[in-house]
């Protein structure tokens, strides 16, 4: 149960909805100039701020730490956007918490000693941040943050400080990608202090029409302020989408249903999928089904399969099975079985 | 003017580069352009590539020996270190950096300087006191302007409680 197998508001367009809260604790050095023993130390006190008994988050969380899970293990944590590859380069006396519904994990010794962030299926900022907020004020219980009157919470990077707070919205904008105009859009966002991403966030490449869209400033403005904004832009972008693809459509819809059914054929019997193909089908097959062109497949199965077909999930489904060595064979395997079995 | 990469297609990308001034300048079609590497619209870079950017101005910095190098009593971390990782040692820093910083962080948060979002319960009772404070001083002031000594002895003990209690929560 998370944003990958639930469905939420908008899921036409939008993937997910994402906040997160950087936060340190005051009079420890950021996680930068720590040394190993005050590293446990924050690890220790953060794990009892949540898990201890007198924590009132009643939420089941799982206790990791990162050193020791595999590498494929971090990597799993990574595809399914509850850690940030950040944190697995920090391995040594980092860690995170999971709830149960993994909608919220907390990441201790990333680049602040406290990374909290929630995700919720589709459109729901607000919701999302009302979320977070409730285990950063049970945390903010037991620990003393790191707060400056003027500058508010402070951070390790001066681009975080005082809400600490990154509201991002996932989108799957095939439309817009396909007709150009994305290029605008992006100059447009970054004028106004929206950053947009890849897929897998900072550093990352838009794969399958993905896009995030964030804020860049986290001073100046509340919480509730920033994700307005953001929610002004997201709906923008939202009715642009869904305008495009209608005009798409009615402008040749055999050409356009031919697009979308001939990436459904191939992903349900192809024998070889490489990553950059199966990203590029599975955006096909995606607008398909969130235009009911593809009526037997609904959203949720699309967000499965995207994860399943990622690196580290494949490896770990293809333990199971010695004999086939080849990732690309199995994530083609993994996504004809997805996408026939009703 | 036609692309200088190509020659086929009309200059429509024109870019100016002054590093350590001496300028140059490209004029390219839209295609040539979108190959460059440093001129690539989505090319991944990280928000801390950015700000590192902010801080070493392309043009040469002025660097006096005779200044001594700035550097935070509580973790050690020198300006330079900073500029170099684009990350403070711990929040100490902030204070320490003071004038160095602001100007960045202005240009960073897009010309904010003042938090005005959620604080802590703890900060929230701080800022209540300080302002209680600053009410029974001006109350104070008044109350010896009239000659009241009673009520500014009453109010003297108010404040001197509240400072203590200030100093005992840190």
């Amino acid at each position: 149960m998370s944003w990958i197998n639930e469905k939420g508001p908008i899921s036409d367009v939008v993937l997910s909805s994402r906040v997160r809260l950087a936060r340190n604790l005051a009079d420890t050095p950021f996680p930068t100039l720590m040394d190993n023993a005050t590293r446990d130390t924050v690890v220790h006190r953060v794990r009892r701020s949540v898990l201890g008994q007198d924590s009132a988050i009643q939420d089941y969380y799982q206790f990791l730490t990162i050193e020791d899970l595999s590498p494929n293990d971090r990597q799993i944590l990574v595809e399914k956007h509850l850690a940030s590859p950040d944190l697995m380069e920090r391995a040594q006396g980092a860690a995170i918490l999971i709830n149960q519904r993994e909608i919220c994990s907390i990441m201790v010794n990333e680049e602040d000693h406290i990374r909290l962030q929630c995700i919720f299926p589709g459109y729901q900022l607000n919701a999302a941040l009302n979320y977070i907020n409730r285990v950063d004020d049970v945390i903010e219980g037991q620990l003393p943050y790191a707060f400056d009157q003027d500058l508010g919470y402070l951070t390790s990077c001066p681009t975080n400080i005082g809400t600490g707070m990154r509201a991002s919205v996932m989108m799957h904008l095939p439309a817009l990608a396909s007709t150009g105009q994305m290029k605008l859009i992006l100059q447009t966002l970054a004028k106004i202090g929206i950053a947009v991403r890849g897929l897998y966030g900072e550093g990352s490449e838009a794969v399958g029409d993905i896009f995030q869209i964030s804020n860049q400033i986290t001073l100046g403005a509340s919480e509730e302020e920033i994700i307005t904004n953001l929610d002004v832009v997201a709906k923008q972008i939202v009715e642009k989408e869904r305008q495009t693809r209608q005009a798409l459509l009615q402008k040749d819809r055999i050409k356009f249903e031919d697009n979308i059914l001939r990436a459904y054929g191939i992903m349900t019997h192809a024998r070889i999928l490489n990553l950059e193909e199966f990203m590029n089908l599975l955006s096909k097959v995606r607008l398909g089904v969130e235009m009911g062109i593809i009526a037997n497949v609904d959203i949720q199965r699309i967000n499965e399969l995207m994860i399943m077909g990622q690196p580290a999930h494949l490896k770990k489904y293809s333990a199971r099975d010695a004999n086939i060595k080849n990732l690309d064979i199995i994530r083609a395997r993994v996504t004809s079985q997805k996408l026939k079995h009703n | 003017m036609l692309c200088e990469r190509c020659k086929k297609n009309p200059a429509t990308v024109h870019i100016t580069k002054i590093v350590n001034n001496n300028k140059t300048e490209l004029h390219l079609c839209e295609d040539c352009a979108g190959e460059r590497e440093d001129f690539n619209l989505f090319s991944p870079f990280s928000v801390n590539d950015l700000l590192t950017s902010f801080l070493d101005p392309i043009s040469p910095t002025k660097s006096s020996p005779s200044i001594p190098v700035l550097r935070c009593d509580k973790c050690g971390m020198d300006y330079q270190q900073f500029k170099k990782i684009g990350r403070f040692g711990c929040s100490n820093c902030y204070r320490v950096f003071k004038d160095e910083i602001y100007p960045i962080i202005k240009r960073v948060q897009g010309g904010a300087t003042r938090h005005t979002g959620k604080r802590p319960h703890a900060e929230n009772a701080k800022m209540r006191t300080n302002r209680e404070i600053e009410e029974l001083k001006r109350q104070l002031e008044n109350a010896i302007k009239i000659e009241a000594f009673e009520e500014a002895a009453r109010l003297r003990d108010r404040i001197r409680e509240l400072e203590s209690k200030q100093r005992r929560e840190g």
